[in-house]
């Protein structure tokens, strides 16, 4: 009795199992099959990729492509290369993610655990800024940088972006759940509300900066329409902008397009930020495993 | 002067609330007393402002001879055993022990010295490395008061630290509790719900109702001279029966019965309480009634049963025979009798 009765679920489950996973399947090929045609393109040589376009199977160019993409001066001065770019973003974003973790874990730590009479109101004038991105006050923010001497400086590209309404929020709501009891215990034990932040709330928040840190670096990497007015100068070009501006300078002569290292810039701009989530993501799914209440 | 004093202590909570009203209180060094009330009754407050975690609205607490009103929790010197124990979830049972002496400035050698000495003492030493989330009620239970022995403090505050654990581990706890306290005989303050928390950790109990001390003594005092009608429900179990009736003459009369109370008092509207075990099953007892329900507890069994519509309850000896649904014969001797005015609920 038992047996059948294992059979006919095993049978019953299967077919929404087998739906499940093709659907699964198909999101996932969906995903990965623009990257997969990419990379095997940029592996290939130019005057082929012009011929046949995008290619699903590697080709042999891999070393020269790649090697060229990094290493070949581009821009109109002919001095900025990729891999100063690649620099440039990193600590582009980098800045940003880490300054916005920070600030915005500090400014919900102020906004939960010292109850000034402006706590809320002050919250929710931080929350408005949802509503007004950089894009929309370019301007200003510009001419501000500008007045400071800041364009063409990392400083200029970081300070704008590093005040964070998400995270703020975030960290304000995780704050809310951790108990009492152990804020009055460790007042007991003589922690002031310094190292209070420090020794609870920061060890506590691993899981949730590890998190924010993954959002707001691929946010500061992905930036585009700031730097592209920040600088003027080549060496602070950051990689985002140089999609656009890189390898398209022979376009007017006789040479062909650039595909193949165009592509290959494509698939090693990616990489940072994968790499960013890939690091993390062990903190992440540690913080998750172990339920700390 | 009292090691620890409390005069005139009153919370009042910024939505209007009274927690706490002109209560004042001494404790002596190496007392522990227990503060006991039902749920929200201020005794949780009345702790919480010892410890500093609750502003005082007025009155003045001093420990060890010094006004502590505005003093830092940190700096009181007071450790506390909170009810969920507010381990820290992040720190290994030996850093949540030498947290707080770390804080202290006490050197490493110092601290590793007396979290083992501790540790042993609890017998908590094979899991210093563990994280809180690793270990049984028990064993956090016996963290959390490791961290607070641990420091050595002036004096000790439970804020119901033994209602989250199983019924068994609850009265093994409150052994080792109070053989601790008297080991090392440090000063400490109990808050509880429990009456039998309360009589047997007690030196002295407190029992607050509504945010106002009703009565000091110790257990002993608390139970055998109640001094109101809602001290003499409380403490005790099963509860203490309460008959309202009219005394004439120190006559007091329930039903078809009477009894003589010994004192020439006249009160139109009064409650007698008789304990359960204070009533005697007799073959030639005044008051006769019937067995509505019998609960069997080994040794003791209690009988429920009214008598002229008022119910009580009657604690015996499992070996006298009586079942449900028989009539049963006892008698109330008048020493054994606590007599209240309805009007004031103070004893008589």
């Amino acid at each position: 009795m038992v047996y059948t009765r294992d059979i006919s679920k095993q049978m019953k489950f299967k077919p929404t199992e087998i739906l499940t996973h093709l659907i699964l399947i198909l999101g996932v090929l969906l995903m990965v099959l623009p990257i997969w045609f990419s990379f095997a393109t940029s592996t290939h040589d130019n005057i082929s990729i012009i011929k046949e376009g995008m290619k699903f199977f590697l080709g042999d160019k891999f070393s020269e492509n790649y090697n060229e993409v990094l290493n070949e001066k581009g821009g109109w001065s002919e001095e900025v290369t990729a891999a100063n770019m690649f620099i440039n973003s990193f600590i582009m974003a980098f800045g940003i993610a880490t300054l916005k973790v920070v600030i915005s874990a500090m400014s919900a730590y102020a906004l939960v655990y010292f109850r000034f009479k402006l706590a809320v109101p002050i919250f929710w004038l931080i929350f408005i800024t949802l509503l007004v991105p950089l894009e929309v006050r370019i301007f200003p923010s510009y001419k501000i940088v500008s007045d400071l001497g800041l364009t063409n400086t990392y400083t200029g590209l970081i300070l704008p972006l590093v005040a964070s309404a998400t995270a703020t929020f975030f960290f304000r709501q995780f704050y809310k759940t951790i108990p009492d009891e152990l804020l009055e215990s460790a007042k007991l034990d003589g922690a002031n509300s310094w190292r209070f932040f420090i020794d609870f709330l920061l060890p506590l928040s691993k899981t949730m900066l590890a998190a924010m840190f993954i959002f707001m670096f691929v946010y500061g990497y992905s930036q585009y329409l700031w730097p592209l007015i920040m600088t003027t100068d080549e060496k602070y070009w950051t990689v985002v902008m140089g999609m656009k501006i890189i390898f398209t300078e022979n376009y007017e002569g006789v040479a062909l397009p650039r595909t193949g290292e165009r592509f290959a810039y494509i698939i090693l701009s990616m990489l940072p930020p994968v790499l960013v989530v890939v690091i993390l993501q062990r903190w992440f799914i540690k913080g998750l495993i172990q339920t700390e209440k | 002067m009292s090691f620890l004093e409390l005069k005139n202590i009153t919370k009042i909570y910024p939505n209007g609330t009274k927690a706490v009203d002109e209560t004042s209180l001494n404790v002596e060094d190496g007392e522990f007393v227990v503060f006991v009330g039902p749920s929200g009754c201020g005794k949780s407050t009345l702790l919480r402002m010892i410890a500093g975690l609750e502003d005082i609205t007025s009155g003045e607490i001093s420990l060890d001879g010094k006004i502590i009103n505005n003093v830092d929790p940190s700096e009181r010197d007071v450790a506390m055993v909170f009810q969920n124990y507010a381990l820290y979830p992040h720190m290994s049972v030996y850093n949540n022990m030498a947290y707080g002496l770390k804080n202290r400035g006490i050197s490493k050698e110092e601290i590793t010295t007396k979290v083992n000495d501790v540790a042993k003492l609890l017998e908590i030493d094979q899991l210093l490395s563990r994280k809180p989330s690793m270990l049984s009620g028990g064993q956090r239970q016996r963290v959390a008061m490791g961290r607070a022995i641990v420091r050595n403090p002036k004096i000790f505050l439970f804020d119901e630290p033994l209602s989250n654990l199983d019924a068994k581990l609850r009265n093994q706890m409150r052994l080792e509790i109070k053989k601790l306290q008297r080991q090392m005989d440090v000063t400490s303050i109990f808050v509880t719900h429990d009456q039998t928390e309360a009589m047997t950790l007690g030196d002295r109990i407190v029992v607050i109702n509504n945010g106002i001390v009703e009565q000091v003594g110790t257990p002993k005092e608390i139970y055998s001279k109640p001094n109101t009608k809602f001290v003499a429900e409380f403490i005790g179990s099963p509860q203490m029966n309460i008959f309202n009736c009219n005394i004439e003459n120190g006559i007091a009369k329930i039903g078809d019965g009477q009894i003589n109370l010994d004192k020439s008092i006249n009160i139109q509207d009064a409650s007698i309480g008789i304990r359960p075990d204070d009533i005697q099953i007799n073959q030639n007892g005044k008051f006769e009634t019937k067995a509505v329900l019998v609960e069997y507890l080994g040794s003791d069994m209690i009988i429920y049963s009214s008598i002229n519509n008022q119910d009580f309850s009657c604690k015996l000896s499992s070996k006298i025979d009586v079942k449900a649904g028989d009539n049963f014969k006892f008698d109330i001797s008048a020493s054994s009798i606590h007599v209240f005015d309805n009007a004031t609920s103070k004893r008589i």
